[in-house]
């Protein structure tokens, strides 16, 4: 392998380690109650965020869903405070306010997550044309699942970051379910298909990390160049259940050989036989996500007199 | 010092003026930029700011978001809907995203615009095309709600919103747009305090946008029959001058409060009730809509709305319960009756 594609693999694996031990310390911490709100682990779909923000400037910004934590540290943002906002702590990213599904780092361009489906499509489509506006060179990514495709917002999102040619990549992580519904018996469209008629590139690919980076950077240069939109669908599949910490091993797959393929397909374990010595990544990884959840234990709740604060007529 | 606006030229004034103090401003709507101009509010921005004042395709929920995003990024949006009945497309991002961006990101991001939209009665609107559905924005924290009634009101009204930090639902009466009245050239903003029309005695009346105009006349007719009413204007609905409303009711002792909206849950429900818990002694009554969908049939729809003759006539009622004693005076209405364009 050339030098180049050892320093990218050490890149992708240090970012993809670094989301799949948190998700799973997040959820080896859950039963004890110490984290305040519901949450939707990324693990299974973190090769879309690592492989699409390695691919993006600091000045460019992305929005995402409550299945948001991937997307945000892969754009790097703050480990201690996520750790701290899940644990509900005045030193969270927002401050105790939003817990798992709202989080928010200006400072690394993560523009806002939501927990209603595709609400944050249209905002992050209107950023883009506030870029556009002030002659940026900066672009937006937004990421959302195939439940957000049902929604008539998105559709409306799409199209008018087309009419008006805005620099705006749409990242569909489709994991097929929308909770336990399966595409099948929701969409009579196919996504990528729909998209086309939308925007002005759109293309479909699995979610190995390779595909993902490097059709990333083509679509990404491309939006950044044309100053036009584009969507990206990403094939990939959701490790646990929607919601919690629990594995959900998908009764509805009645081939359990095709589940343990999918299974076997993890991008995390497939980058880490790449790497020449994962072990010397893993150790100062380990330590940090440690570090993370010390701090967010010791930090003070937001007290109690503040609860009016940021809210105003 | 007699310059004198309409209530549209004035909210245009506003706009304009404020879009030229800062070029961070844009506007954005369905008709912003054709013949129409929205009533004339948005009339020449376009052509004086060229890219920053933007025609949207009809996707009022997407166009909502966009607008947020757009604020997201530095900028000020102001977000212009024909209709308030339009509005119910984008209450997903309204009361969902710009209600709750400031305060469930910890402060990190703020939230500037103003959703400006038109309420109320024309001959045959109907159903749809009619509502004033302010009241439901008056529940959700996080959202101003200001309703301006005349001409000076509206330019200060539209000039503080556009500066201020969170979300602002801006509400114009169809019947205004072409009243005339006295506005100054400079700059300025007006504050979350009521005006007094009228100072009066012996009962209080509150009117919500054109509705204080039939305050103002019913004062008349209750002036003929001995009664001295006070006319009050909160012009913000959210936050409400509470304060001021009590000192008011605290002397008259009698309040009647006309929203232009269905009145339960509504602006007079909300003051009444404040007013009860402050523990005063008082009389009071809420007008509104009557509490069915809007005809269209002009024999109908005449029944629907408060009229100064109502307004006057359940003031007189607080006095004297033989409404026989009751005598009705004809104002002069200059009233212009708003057939189109729409």
């Amino acid at each position: 392998m050339e030098k180049n594609d050892r320093e990218l693999i050490r890149r992708l694996y240090k970012k993809l380690y670094l989301i799949r031990k948190t998700e799973e310390e997040i959820a080896r911490v859950y039963p004890t109650d110490k984290i305040k709100s519901p949450i939707h682990l990324s693990i299974g779909q973190e090769s879309v965020s690592v492989g699409v923000c390695d691919n993006l400037k600091k000045d460019d910004v992305v929005f995402g869903t409550y299945r948001g934590h991937a997307m945000y540290l892969a754009k790097g943002g703050d480990l201690n405070k996520l750790i701290a906002e899940l644990y509900g702590k005045e030193t969270g990213c927002c401050k105790g306010r939003g817990g798992s599904m709202h989080i928010i780092d200006k400072e690394a361009g993560v523009m806002g997550t939501s927990a209603i489906v595709g609400t944050t499509i249209p905002i992050a489509v209107g950023y883009a044309q506030a870029l556009k506006l002030q002659g940026s060179n900066s672009i937006v990514v937004v990421f959302f699942g195939d439940g957000a495709m049902d929604e008539g917002v998105v559709h409306e999102s799409m199209n008018y970051a087309g009419v008006k040619k805005l620099p705006i990549l749409f990242v569909l992580e489709d994991n097929q379910y929308a909770i336990f519904n399966h595409t099948y018996y929701r969409q009579f469209f196919e996504s990528v298909r729909m998209a086309d008629n939308h925007v002005w590139a759109a293309e479909q690919i699995s979610h190995d990390i390779f595909e993902v980076y490097h059709k990333a950077k083509a679509l990404i240069e491309y939006v950044r160049k044309s100053c036009t939109p584009a969507f990206l669908q990403v094939d990939t599949f959701r490790l646990k259940e929607h919601v919690g910490p629990e594995d959900y091993d998908y009764p509805d797959i009645k081939d359990r050989d095709e589940f343990k393929r999918i299974l076997k397909n993890d991008q995390v374990k497939f980058i880490r036989r790449k790497v020449k010595n994962p072990k010397e990544i893993e150790s100062i990884i380990d330590k940090k996500i440690k570090k993370a959840f010390k701090f967010a234990e010791k930090s003070e709740e937001p007290d109690w007199r503040d609860l009016e604060r940021f809210s105003y007529e | 010092m007699s310059r004198i606006l309409s209530y549209g030229e004035a909210i245009n004034e506003a706009i304009y003026q404020s879009m030229e103090d800062d070029n961070k401003i844009i506007v954005m709507g369905q008709g912003v930029n054709d013949p129409n101009t929205v009533l004339g509010t948005t009339k020449g921005l376009e052509q004086k700011f060229p890219g920053r004042c933007i025609d949207t395709p009809i996707a009022e929920d997407g166009m909502t978001g966009v607008a947020i995003g757009t604020a997201l990024a530095g900028f000020k949006v102001i977000h212009t809907h024909i209709r308030m009945d339009f509005v119910l497309l984008c209450m997903n991002q309204i009361i969902n995203m710009a209600a709750k961006m400031e305060y469930m990101y910890g402060g990190e991001v703020n939230v500037p615009i103003v959703i400006k939209s038109m309420i109320g009665k024309s001959w045959g609107q109907g159903p749809q095309h009619s509502q004033g559905l302010y009241s439901l924005f008056i529940n959700i924290p996080g959202l101003r709600v200001v309703a301006p009634t005349t001409p000076y009101d509206a330019k200060g009204a539209m000039i503080a919103a556009i500066a201020h930090k969170g979300p602002v639902l801006f509400i114009e009466h169809r019947h205004l747009h072409y009243q005339k009245g006295f506005v100054p050239e400079k700059r300025y903003g007006i504050v979350p305090e009521l005006r007094k029309l009228k100072e009066g005695s012996d009962v209080t009346l509150i009117g919500v946008s054109q509705m204080v105009v039939e305050c103002f006349r019913a004062a008349k007719i209750l002036e003929e029959n001995g009664i001295k009413a006070e006319v009050i204007d909160p012009i913000y609905l959210s936050p409400l001058d509470y304060n001021n409303i009590y000192k008011s009711v605290k002397k008259t002792k009698k309040v009647i409060v006309v929203d232009c909206d269905w009145f339960a849950s509504s602006v007079g429900a909300d003051i009444i009730s404040s007013l009860h818990e402050s523990g005063l002694d008082f009389r009071s009554f809420k007008m509104g809509f009557a509490h069915t969908t809007c005809p269209t049939a002009p024999s109908l729809e005449k029944e629907f709305y408060p009229t100064a003759e109502k307004i006057a006539k359940e003031a007189f009622f607080m006095f004297e319960e033989n409404l026989d004693k009751f005598k009705n005076v004809d104002i002069i209405r200059e009233e212009i009756e708003y057939k189109g364009p729409f």
